[in-house]
């Protein structure tokens, strides 16, 4: 039976329990609910929940543990002078019976028969049948491939036999407790409760899983490269590993990345920071309700827009803009019309990075400005203050930590943004100060090492993960101050 | 500020009796600087129309494609020389079909079949796709051959591109893709009608394609759609859940504390960090398929929860503490107060929230490449398993490649990607107006 037809019935049987709970617990009560503890459908539920739960739990750790223990059972029993080859040998030879198990279950009895366990005929049988093989099985394989294919099918079976059984076994247990004074309600909500903890936690799983899945894969990546040579090389050039090469020598120098990263987001802050504040200090301050009301709804409108149409803006449009822009300027001076400006460049990407980041530094420090109390203004006002003024004089220093910590989650964008950079930016990793010429992130190498082939084992491709990390250890620390920075002083007030 | 001079220290005495204090300086200053916020304000706007103007503007002729309507003479000699087609089926899949259109066309022009050089210059004003339409046509009908019909074929890319007035004609012949000659010939077609533009429906239902006049983002909805609806699912219960847990039950320790921290940690997240995590877990812990929506679809839930949760404890706070104690006095269980009374109160704003999540996750691009959705996928995934790609994935594709009719087709898609974003935030919007309580 499928897994799927498998749940079909479990949930089947929990309705069925819950009608006859809600049932029994009315003809228990004398068919008058005010003489039980709970309401019918508590009882129902009660009933469902013993029917469903442990039935799932079992089978959702059979489906983790059974191909586990068969393959492990499978390759315990392999032929000895198969046990002296190395694990990836042993892999593949994992790999051909496992094929060749699912090629058995397609033939019909008498092309088995028919094949027997003659290597070549059966690798062309199986060939016609759509199941390709790597290489000529050998008679071993042939042999283990049936025992996989009756030990998965007895696993299969005992599984559809306890899950049913458990699940049966549920809905009866609870449904003898029902009884006028058992206290349904308390023990379903107490499910209900654990249900609400378990999915608040998965967002520390989240968390530990990111940690744990990039930390145990850098780790990888060290043992091919040392950790020094990767956080302070200043040469970038990974070279491409041919598959099975076992990984030849690159140079994986994170310096260049990390001071691309930088340079982009700092261009891109140069542009979005005082953009937004102005932007912020005008519609708090000076804004008439109603301009307020069409202006930052528009500016928030930038922050809707995914960063892959601003990445297509940067290399379709604002690239050779400044591209042309740079050789017209350059011939009206010296009568050369050569363009000093890349179209892919860190102006481009720090440019059009800038205007995706306004929303976010004017939005955060409106918020911030306008939480600042009224008397502070009022007083300042009064004292003969002009507007400005006040702004500058008492609004932006009481002001300023919060305006510090949303720059510094702005920041955190510009880090990890990837879409614009990715196409505008370029992918020439190197060190050098002249905005006009590309440069690249973290980011753009992470997809750039990621997509295409991959195996799993080449530094090349591990790397990702390590810059990964260093990528998020880099944002989580400015938030973490971040956060820490409004907090401190948002008590100022409160 | 050190112009502004303090009124304390460093006022020049007045000549005329009254003090100067500089006002007029600080006034300039201070309209100096209300037309900096102006200037903001307005530079910050002016830019999202240029975004706009720029995609719409390079997009819109996307929904238009130019097609040839001509009568298209199946000749059996053509297709089928040696009349096999009743022994060999497999005779009717390979047949030259670009020259049974190539020859009708030619026909329509005037053009002598035998003339080479003009004749490869005619079948170069069809699109490929003629292969596909013409053959899956004669497959489904074997006895069209030998007659002829009016059929609508798509033109080559760079005739489309011509036609719409994309390609620069001023330029040197050889620099060009399209020639003099053929652009004589599409402005003759182009009289008669036979070469006209129509709505191009292709552009949401055909798969990835190397032909730009072929391409589109069927596929990409599909698999857009897929991953909305497990977003969906998973996220909306999963974050609800959560929220309430630490709104309503969670006593104030050290673990709750923990989880707040980290939900707003990983809210600020950079999205290609969860797709590294897709990659590492999903992929290859788990052994998901690379490229399937569901891989995709996992990704965005885990990064739209920390939205969600936030989304929710917000819509949960609003809800007046006298609803909960109303519920409680008339002997409700907590369980009860909250998912009778507060949850539906709050419902609005929790949808609200989870649409601009799912907005948010719609246009994500950065993670699905990790998890390998940047795939060549031309047929339709039929479940979360098959490999597909995502709308904004194929707009990264499609602005890699160089030919000028793609950059049409991306914006084309943009426009598409940003409609749907528009229907989800207008939508979160009326929403919120509709149920918005005010208590």
């Amino acid at each position: 039976m499928s897994t799927s037809l498998i749940l079909l019935i479990v949930a089947m049987v929990g309705l069925a329990g819950y009608v006859i709970g809600a049932r029994r617990s009315l003809a228990v009560g004398g068919g008058l609910s005010s003489k039980l503890h709970s309401r019918p459908g508590y009882y129902g539920s009660f009933v469902a929940v013993w029917a469903i739960v442990p039935a799932v739990f079992v089978l959702f750790i059979w489906l983790v543990a059974s191909p586990t223990y068969i393959s492990s059972s499978i390759r315990g029993a392999f032929p000895d002078e198969v046990k002296a080859q190395s694990e990836a040998e042993q892999g593949l030879a994992f790999g051909m019976i496992t094929s060749i198990a699912r090629g058995m279950n397609v033939l019909s009895l008498e092309e088995i028969d028919r094949v027997g366990s003659n290597p070549v005929d059966l690798r062309s049988a199986l060939g016609a049948k759509g199941v390709p093989l790597a290489g000529d099985p050998q008679p071993y394989m042939v042999e283990a491939a049936g025992n996989l294919n009756t030990m998965t099918y007895a696993s299969r079976l005992a599984m559809t036999a306890a899950v049913l059984a458990i699940s049966g076994l549920g809905a009866a247990f609870a449904y003898r407790q029902i009884a006028p004074r058992f206290r349904a309600r308390n023990r379903v909500e107490k499910v209900i409760l654990v249900s609400l903890v378990v999915a608040s936690s998965i967002a520390i799983l989240t968390t530990v899983g990111i940690v744990l899945s990039m930390l145990t894969e850098a780790t990888r990546f060290f043992t091919h490269v040392p950790a020094w040579e990767f956080f302070f090389g200043t040469v970038w050039d990974p070279r491409f590993a041919a598959a099975g090469s076992g990984g030849s020598e690159g140079q994986f120098g994170l310096i260049p990345l990390l001071l691309g990263t930088l340079y982009i987001g700092f261009v891109a802050m140069l542009f979005a920071v005082p953009i937004g504040l102005f932007s912020a200090i005008y519609m708090a301050e000076y804004a008439s309700p109603k301009v307020r009301s069409v202006a930052k709804p528009l500016l928030e409108v930038l922050a809707g827009i995914p960063t892959i149409v601003y990445g297509f803006f940067a290399l379709t449009t604002v690239g050779p803009f400044l591209r042309d822009l740079s050789s017209q300027l350059n011939g009206l001076v010296t009568g050369d019309y050569s363009n000093f400006i890349q179209a892919q460049s860190v102006l481009t990407a720090g440019f059009v990075m800038g205007i995706m980041l306004i929303p976010y530094v004017s939005s955060l420090s409106d918020d911030i400005i306008t939480a600042v109390p009224r008397a502070l203004r009022d007083g300042s006002l009064g004292l003969g203050a002009t507007r400005s003024e006040t702004i500058k004089r008492v609004i932006l220093p009481a002001a300023l930590p919060g305006i510090v910590g949303a720059l510094l989650m702005t920041a955190s964008r510009a880090v990890g943004e990837t879409m614009i950079v990715v196409l505008a930016a370029g992918v020439a990793a190197r060190i050098q100060l002249n905005p006009f010429e590309p440069m690249t992130t973290v980011t753009v190498k992470i997809v750039n090492q990621l997509t295409g082939d991959l195996e799993f084992t080449s530094p090349q491709t591990l790397v990702a993960f390590a810059l990964g990390i260093t990528l998020f250890a880099i944002t989580l620390c400015l938030n973490i101050y971040a956060l820490y920075i409004v907090r401190k002083y948002r008590e100022q007030y409160e | 500020m050190t112009d502004v001079v303090s009124p304390v220290s460093g006022i020049p005495k007045a000549k005329s009796g009254r003090r100067d204090i500089g006002i007029k300086r600080r006034y300039a200053a201070e309209r100096r600087f209300r037309t900096y916020g102006i200037a903001a304000l307005s530079f910050g706007i002016i830019f999202l129309m240029i975004l706009l103007w720029s995609v719409v503007s390079k997009g819109y002729t996307a929904f238009q494609q130019t097609m040839i309507t001509i009568p298209v003479e199946f000749s059996e000699q053509v297709i089928d020389p040696q009349n096999e087609r009743a022994t060999n089926p497999q005779k009717l899949l390979t047949a030259n079909y670009p020259v049974v259109a190539r020859n009708s066309l030619a026909k329509a022009l005037g053009v002598s079949v035998d003339d080479r050089v003009k004749i490869r210059a005619v079948g170069q004003l069809l699109s490929d796709g003629v292969r596909t339409q013409l053959r899956d046509m004669v497959v489904a009908n074997p006895a069209i051959i030998g007659t002829t019909q009016n059929i609508t074929l798509l033109a080559a890319g760079d005739i489309d591109s011509a036609f719409k007035g994309q390609i620069n004609l001023s330029v040197a012949e050889e620099n060009r893709k399209v020639s003099d000659l053929q652009v004589t010939w599409m402005n003759q077609l182009a009289e008669t009608g036979v070469l006209a533009k129509h709505f191009n429906t292709g552009i949401f239902v055909n798969g990835a394609s190397s032909r730009p006049e072929a391409a589109g983002v069927g596929v990409a909805l599909i698999g857009s759609f897929y991953m909305m609806m497990i977003v969906l699912v998973l996220s909306l219960p999963i974050g609800v859940a959560a929220s309430i847990y630490l709104e309503e039950f969670a006593p104030k320790n050290k673990f709750t504390d923990l989880i707040e921290v980290n939900i707003n940690n990983l809210a600020a997240v950079p999205s290609i960090v969860y797709g590294l995590l897709g990659l590492a877990v999903f992929v290859n812990f788990m052994g998901l398929p690379r490229s399937a929506s569901l891989v995709g679809g996992l990704v965005l839930t885990l990064m739209t929860l920390p939205t969600i949760i936030i989304a929710t404890r917000a819509a949960l706070k609003a809800v007046p503490p006298s609803i909960r104690a109303a519920a409680l006095g008339l002997g409700a269980s907590k369980m009860q107060t909250i998912f009778h009374h507060v949850l539906p109160l709050a419902m609005p704003g929790i949808l609200t929230g989870t649409i601009i999540g799912l907005a948010h996750a719609l246009g994500e691009t950065a993670p699905l490449l990790l998890i390998g959705m940047v795939a060549f996928v031309a047929n339709y995934p039929t479940t979360p398993l098959d490999p597909s790609t995502a709308l904004p994935v194929q707009i990264y594709m499609w602005a890699n490649e160089a030919e000028r009719a793609f950059v049409e087709r991306t914006s084309g898609a943009i426009i598409i990607l940003l409609l749907f974003l528009i229907v989800m935030n207008v939508g979160a919007i009326l929403l919120r107006r509709r149920f918005e309580r005010r208590w």
